[in-house]
């Protein structure tokens, strides 16, 4: 799979879900109907989220037609959306992992 | 690759099953030795080994004393319609009683055996009854009588495990189509995991078919908050959110499509069957009060056997990032959206649902391909894990009241 492809499950989704790992450049949409392409502006690993449009701080992130979380700070149509923009509304210790790995922050092994 | 024609004729396609007393059909006749605590494993595990007959296996609990939760679930497994004929195994000592758990086989029409260890004389006696007792038994499941079964006659169950992001986008979707359209054929489809749905129960609470169901399932979702909030974990993991999962709320939400989009009759307690057809949710959480006694979904054999216990002929395990188990009493279909661990797990995986996220294969399409693969695995065709021999139970100390219908009881 060459072509970056992202996948959109609702139309109301403000978010796409990378299906290979994407880089800079045009990034075709598949799954709901709508837009045909969006551009990304940063490196997004495979199986993570890309904005479709500007995203305000405390805005919802909509995926599935539904939120899934809010935005902490504001989110620029391309970039990656994952921890480190963006937290759970229920689940606090989340928000705490490191965006990459996903491991926690809070606890230290002595 | 998946095999088969991507249509299926939903109210008239007939397989053959085996007829129970309690009118009841299973889609698999097997004989299920159970040893009634820990004591006991080691002969009830021996017995099944040296048996070497495919339908023939082994479940148990550990514990000495009688958890409630967990002789409704032994029970349960026996009233089950795969299974034709129970040997219980004690040692003799233990609270659980074997004699007890023969008799309710008795009273379900089961051809039935039991002893203790003890009165026997050990291990290697015990053994060869067990043997002479299984030989008796396969010999009476001849008899079963054979009879027609339809979708409208199966019980489905589906819970997701190692999920990764396919999961909620191919795997998942594709299970969901599946249920509505098993619900339309009159069939019964049951879904669980309600701590994966944190944040979702307005979307549930609007798919209740009636006031008390709603009920039931604020109910059941309020008791998985508190749990997770009393517990401060959710049920989201590391490996989740490297995968791309930001939070509980999207996980849930691909947790949730595998219910599809049908009305939800209500909500089962584990060891409780539904009473009439449709889509019901399943409700594994300890009940209050006794949180700290067993956690929720300890592991996913523990979830399956949870589905089967509420009755389900076979159960789909939706597995992004690839799993092999298998499970006691009902085929296991594993099924698996991301193509990447369909090839390099092919031998484990019973499933691809991966062309619908390329465009290479229509959701209705793929439906009908998995319900192609459900129909000959009713019919008797091995799932992958049963060819491979994996028959895997977890039966867990819990604590959890008999039904879910408590406060609407009340409220009548």
């Amino acid at each position: 799979m060459d072509e970056a492809i992202a996948f959109r499950i609702a139309q109301n989704d403000n978010v796409a879900t990378a299906l290979c790992p994407i880089e800079p450049g045009t990034v075709r949409l598949t799954g709901a109907d709508g837009l045909p392409a969006v551009q990304a502006l940063e490196s997004i690993p495979m199986g993570h989220k890309l904005a479709l449009r500007d995203i305000a701080a405390n805005e919802p992130i909509v995926k599935y037609g539904v939120t899934i979380g809010q935005a902490t700070q504001p989110i620029t149509t391309g970039s990656w959306v994952h921890l480190h923009c963006m937290k759970s509304n229920y689940d606090e210790r989340s928000s705490h992992l490191d965006p990459v790995t996903g491991a926690p922050q809070d606890i230290r092994y002595e | 690759m998946n095999k088969g024609k991507t249509t299926m004729n939903w109210k008239e396609t007939t397989w053959q099953g085996y007829g129970r007393q309690n009118g009841a059909a299973g889609i698999r006749n097997k004989v299920l030795v159970i040893y009634t605590v820990e004591c006991a494993s080691f002969v009830a595990q021996e017995v099944v080994r040296q048996t070497g007959r495919s339908n023939v296996e082994v479940v148990g609990f550990s514990g000495c004393t009688d958890n409630e939760y967990a002789v409704r679930l032994l029970i349960a497994l026996i009233r089950h319609p795969n299974v034709g004929a129970v040997l219980s195994i004690g040692l003799g000592c233990e609270y659980v009683q074997p004699e007890w758990l023969s008799r309710i086989a008795t009273e379900e029409g089961k051809p039935t055996r039991w002893f203790f260890i003890q009165n026997e004389g050990g291990t290697l006696p015990s053994v060869q009854k067990g043997l002479r007792c299984v030989d008796e038994l396969c010999a009476a499941l001849t008899h079963t009588p054979r009879v027609p079964m339809r979708f409208c006659d199966l019980v489905i169950g589906a819970e997701c495990g190692g999920s990764d992001y396919t999961s909620g986008l191919a795997g998942n979707v594709v299970v969901g189509r599946l249920f509505d359209q098993l619900v339309d054929a009159g069939g019964t489809a049951i879904f669980e995991e309600i701590v994966e749905a944190v944040g979702l129960i307005d979307v549930l609470a609007a798919r209740a078919a009636t006031a008390e169901a709603c009920q039931q399932l604020v109910d059941t979702y309020d008791k998985a908050l508190d749990y997770c909030k009393s517990v401060r974990q959710y049920s989201v993991s590391p490996g989740n959110f490297t995968g791309g999962l930001s939070t509980i709320e999207e996980k849930s939400m691909g947790a949730i499509v595998k219910s599809g989009t049908k009305p939800i009759e209500g909500v089962v307690k584990v060891s409780q069957q539904p009473d009439h057809a449709g889509l019901w949710l399943l409700d594994s959480t300890p009940d209050p009060y006794w949180m700290q006694f067993g956690i929720t979904n300890p592991n996913d054999n523990e979830g399956l056997m949870d589905l089967i216990s509420a009755g389900c002929h076979l159960t789909f395990l939706v597995t992004g990032r690839g799993n092999v188990v298998g499970s006691a009493v009902a085929p296991v279909l594993k099924i698996t959206g991301n193509h990447q661990t369909y090839t390099r797990m092919e031998g484990d995986m019973d499933f691809d649902a991966s062309p619908m996220l390329t465009g290479h294969c229509s959701q209705d399409e793929l439906t009908g391909q998995l319900a192609g693969l459900v129909c000959a695995v009713a019919a008797g065709q091995p799932s992958k894990s049963e060819a491979l021999g994996h028959k895997e139970y977890f039966i867990p100390y819990k604590y959890q009241e008999c039904i879910a219908q408590k406060r609407c009881a009340q409220q009548a």
